[in-house]
C-alpha cells in the first residue's frame, strides 16, 4: 500500500497552463499518475497536451471527479489556490510554490484546519510526493524511485529525498510512498502526520527519515516515535556543521540560539531508538541492512 | 533581513508605535546638528546587528555639544563584537519608571502567533525565561483570528503591567502586532518597552526581521536594504542571484538544494575539511549559474579546493555538465574542481566533461569519495 495516494488518484494541475504547472504536470502524467485537468482562470476549455483546462476547482472536479491538486501557482497567488482547492472539494494538496510569506502561510493553515479539517496540504515549498509505480505529484524525478517497497521515506529537503530515494534504489530496495513535507516554517503535513500514516500501512516495513536544523518538527517525532512507532527508522539530519543564526536556503533552516540544531535533534532521536546516520549514504545502507535482515 | 535599531524604529513609527524622538548621523557633525535640534540630554547609540552594545560602550548619554562630538567620535568606527559601526542613533534621553518587554513571532510547532509579554523588561528575555518563566505572560494568537484591544487589555493585567501603564500598553500591542502581520516581520520585539515617570509608555529600543518571502509586497523594505554591511563575497553572490553564506574553510562547495548544500558541508567536515561556503544553485543550474557559483568562489583567497555536489532531479545533469565547461571558459579557476554528478541524466552529464578531465578537473562516484578527493586538495 502507498500513503496519502494510490494508483486511483485523481490529480489536477492548479497552474496547468504556466511553465512549471505544464513542464511537472505533463512529467507525472507520463509516470503514470491520473492527471485530469489543469485550473487556469480565463483558459478554460483549451486543453494542454490533451489534458482539459477549466477555468476553476469546482467546475474541474464536476467535470473529471478529481481528489487530489497540485498547486504549482507563483507565491503571490498560491494561498488563495490553496483555498480555492479545498472549496471545490480537494482533499489532498500538494503545493511546490517556494517563496509564501510566512503570515501567508500561518493563515492558509489555519483556516484549511478551521474550515477543511478533512484537507490534507503537503507544502508549501516541497517536492510533493511519489509512490513508486503507481502516482507521482510534484517534481521528484520518476525514475530513481523504485516500486515494492518496503521503506517509506519522509523528508524535509527536495534535493536529499532525492539523495535517499538513490541510495536504495542502486541497491534494489524499493519505496511504499516517498513524501517531501518541505522546509517552511508552516507545513501542511509534518513528519508526525507521515510517520503515523506509515506506521498504519502494512507494506511499509520500515521508514527513512530526513530532517534538517531548524524548529523543533525533529524532537516532536521522536517523542512521536518513542511512544508509537514500531517499525524501525532510520534518520539522517542535516546541518550538523551550518553556523548559527543565518538561513540556509529554506526559511525553516536555521538556528537559533542553542535551539533547532542538529545535534538536539540526533540526540533526541537516538533516545527515541532511531539509527541515527551521519551522512545520506549511510543512513541508506543502514536502510539497506535492515531491509535485508528483516 | 534583520534591522537596525534605528530602521526598526522607523519601521514601528509607520503603526503608529510611539518612539523616542531622534535620527539617524553618518557623521559627528550630522549627530550634533540632530541634538542641538532635538534638544539635551540626548543618547548617543551605535547601530549595529549584534547584541551586547552598552557593554561595548556603544551607547552614550550626552548633556551638550561637545559630549555629542566626544562620543560619537569614539562611537563611529568603533567594532563591537566584529561589527563596524557606521551610523550612530542619535534619540531623546527618556527617564525611566519600569521597563517592560513584548514581541510577536511565529509558534512554529503549533502553527499559531506568539506574543510574550513580561512586566521585567531591559534584560535578555532568555534569561527571564530561563530563571522565571511565570514572569512571561505567553498568548497564543490564531492567524485568523489577529489580536483585538479587549484581549490585549486582559493580557496586559494578567502580565501584571503596572495600572497606569497597561491602556497604553494594551494600545501599543495591538500596533505591534499590526506591524507584525501587515509588516510581514518574523520577529517584532520591544525591549524594553518603558514607562516614564511622567506616564507614558514608549518604544526604547526596536529589533525587528523582516519575511524576505513577502518582499514583493514591500517596496519600502529597499531602503533597509541598501544599507546591509555584508560579507563582500555575500555581496557579490547575491548581485549575481546565489544563494551563498560565507564560512571560514578551505573548501568551495557548490550544491543544488538546500538540503543537500547543508549535507556537503557535513560530508567535508566528517572526512577532515573545512566548508569555506554554503551555495546552493537551486534547480535549473545553466552556464550562467554555474559560471557564477564558480566566479564567487575563485574570489575567495581561502578557497584550496573546489567541490561540486549535483543531484539531478528536475536539474539535469548534462546541462550541469556544459555549465560547468561553459564556466571554465568564461573564468579562470586557481583551485581544483571535484565534481559528484548523479541522478537525472548523470551517464550523459559525466560523458560530456570526460574528454576535459585533468589533474584539477576530476570525477569521483560517490558523495563521499568526492568529498574526500577535494578535502585531500585542500589540505595538501
Amino acid at each position: 500500500m502507498s500513503i496519502f495516494v494510490d494508483e486511483n488518484t485523481k490529480v489536477i494541475v492548479q497552474g496547468l497552463t504556466g511553465g512549471q504547472g505544464r513542464f511537472h504536470g505533463l512529467r507525472n502524467r507520463d509516470y503514470g499518475t491520473k492527471v485530469v485537468g489543469g485550473v487556469t482562470p480565463g483558459k478554460g476549455g483549451t486543453d494542454v497536451d490533451g489534458i482539459p483546462v477549466f477555468n476553476s476547482v469546482k467546475e474541474a472536479v464536476a467535470a473529471t471527479g478529481a481528489t487530489a491538486s497540485f498547486v504549482s501557482v507563483p507565491p503571490k497567488f498560491a494561498s488563495a489556490a490553496i483555498l480555492e482547492a479545498a472549496e471545490g472539494g480537494i482533499t489532498f494538496i500538494v503545493c511546490i510554490t517556494e517563496g509564501i510569506p510566512a503570515h501567508d502561510e500561518a493563515v492558509t493553515y489555519n483556516r484549511l484546519k478551521k474550515e477543511f479539517p478533512d484537507v490534507r496540504l503537503l507544502g508549501p515549498n516541497c517536492p510533493g510526493i511519489i509512490s513508486p509505480g503507481k502516482c507521482n505529484i510534484g517534481i521528484t524525478s520518476g525514475d530513481i524511485a523504485l516500486p515494492g517497497g518496503p521503506v517509506g521515506i519522509v523528508s524535509r529537503s527536495g534535493t536529499l529525498t532525492y539523495q535517499a530515494l538513490h541510495e536504495l534504489s542502486q541497491q534494489g530496495i524499493g519505496q511504499t510512498t516517498c513524501v517531501g513535507i518541505g522546509g517552511d516554517p508552516v507545513p501542511g503535513t509534518n513528519f508526525i502526520d507521515c510517520l503515523e500514516a506509515f506506521q498504519n500501512d502494512p507494506e511499509t516495513k520500515a521508514v527513512m527519515m530526513i530532517g534538517e536544523i531548524g524548529g523543533s518538527e525533529e524532537e516532536r517525532a521522536a517523542e512521536w516515535i518513542k511512544a508509537n512507532m514500531t517499525k524501525p527508522v532510520v534518520s539522517y539530519i542535516a546541518g550538523v556543521t551550518a553556523p548559527p543564526g543565518r538561513k540556509m536556503g529554506h526559511a525553516g533552516a536555521i538556528i537559533s540560539g542553542s535551539k533547532g540544531t542538529a545535534q538536539a535533534k540526533m540526540d533526541a532521536l537516538r533516545d527515541a531508538g532511531v539509527h541515527v546516520c551521519q551522512n545520506p549514504t549511510e543512513a541508506g545502507q543502514k536502510m539497506v541492512d535492515i531491509v535485508r535482515s528483516l | 533581513m534583520d534591522l537596525f535599531e534605528y530602521q526598526g524604529k522607523q519601521y514601528f513609527a509607520r503603526f503608529d508605535i510611539p518612539v523616542s524622538p531622534g535620527d539617524i548621523a553618518d557623521t559627528v557633525d550630522e549627530a550634533v546638528a540632530i541634538a542641538e535640534r532635538i534638544g539635551y540630554p540626548v543618547v548617543v547609540k551605535a547601530q549595529v546587528k549584534v547584541g551586547g552594545r552598552g557593554k561595548a560602550g556603544g551607547i552614550q548619554l550626552a548633556d551638550n555639544a561637545d559630549q555629542v562630538r566626544q562620543h560619537a567620535t569614539n562611537i563611529l568606527g568603533m567594532d563591537i563584537k566584529g561589527h563596524i559601526v557606521h551610523r550612530v542613533w542619535i534619540e531623546r534621553s527618556s527617564d525611566i519608571a519600569k521597563e517592560y518587554y513584548c514581541s510577536f513571532t511565529l509558534d512554529r510547532p503549533n502553527k499559531v502567533h506568539l506574543g510574550m509579554l513580561s512586566a521585567q523588561g531591559g534584560v535578555e528575555i532568555e534569561v527571564v525565561a530561563e530563571e522565571d518563566p511565570s514572569a512571561i505572560a505567553m498568548l497564543s494568537i490564531d492567524p485568523v483570528v489577529g489580536l483585538d484591544l479587549a484581549t490585549a487589555t486582559k493580557w496586559v493585567a494578567d502580565a501584571q503591567l503596572d495600572e497606569e501603564a497597561r491602556a497604553q500598553a494594551a494600545d501599543i500591542l495591538v500596533k505591534l502586532y499590526r506591524c507584525y502581520t501587515d509588516g510581514d516581520c518574523d520577529l517584532a520585539e520591544i525591549n524594553p518597552l518603558i514607562l516614564t515617570p511622567q506616564g507614558k509608555v514608549h518604544a526604547l529600543d526596536a529589533k525587528v526581521t523582516l519575511d524576505e518571502n513577502a518582499s514583493y509586497r514591500h517596496p519600502e523594505w529597499d531602503a533597509f536594504r541598501a544599507t546591509e554591511t555584508e560579507d563582500p563575497r555575500e555581496k557579490m553572490a547575491k548581485e549575481k542571484g546565489l544563494n551563498y553564506i560565507g564560512l571560514d574553510g578551505t573548501v568551495g562547495i557548490i550544491a543544488n538544494g538546500a538540503g543537500l548544500a547543508m549535507s556537503t558541508l557535513d560530508v567535508v567536515n566528517q572526512v577532515g575539511g573545512s566548508a569555506a561556503n554554503f551555495l546552493d544553485i537551486g534547480g535549473g543550474a545553466n552556464a550562467d549559474v554555474m559560471a557564477a557559483a564558480l566566479e564567487v568562489i575563485n574570489a575567495d583567497p581561502k578557497v584550496k579546493a573546489i567541490f561540486v555536489n549535483i543531484f539531478g532531479g528536475i536539474t539535469r545533469v548534462d546541462e550541469v555538465a556544459k555549465g560547468v565547461l561553459g564556466a571554465l571558459e568564461k573564468v579562470t579557476i586557481t583551485s581544483p574542481i571535484v565534481l559528484r554528478l548523479d541522478g537525472t541524466n548523470a551517464v550523459e552529464g559525466r560523458a560530456i566533461l570526460q574528454p576535459h578531465l585533468s589533474a584539477t578537473l576530476i570525477t569521483e562516484p560517490t558523495m563521499l569519495d568526492a568529498a574526500r578527493r577535494a578535502v585531500s586538495f585542500a589540505n595538501a
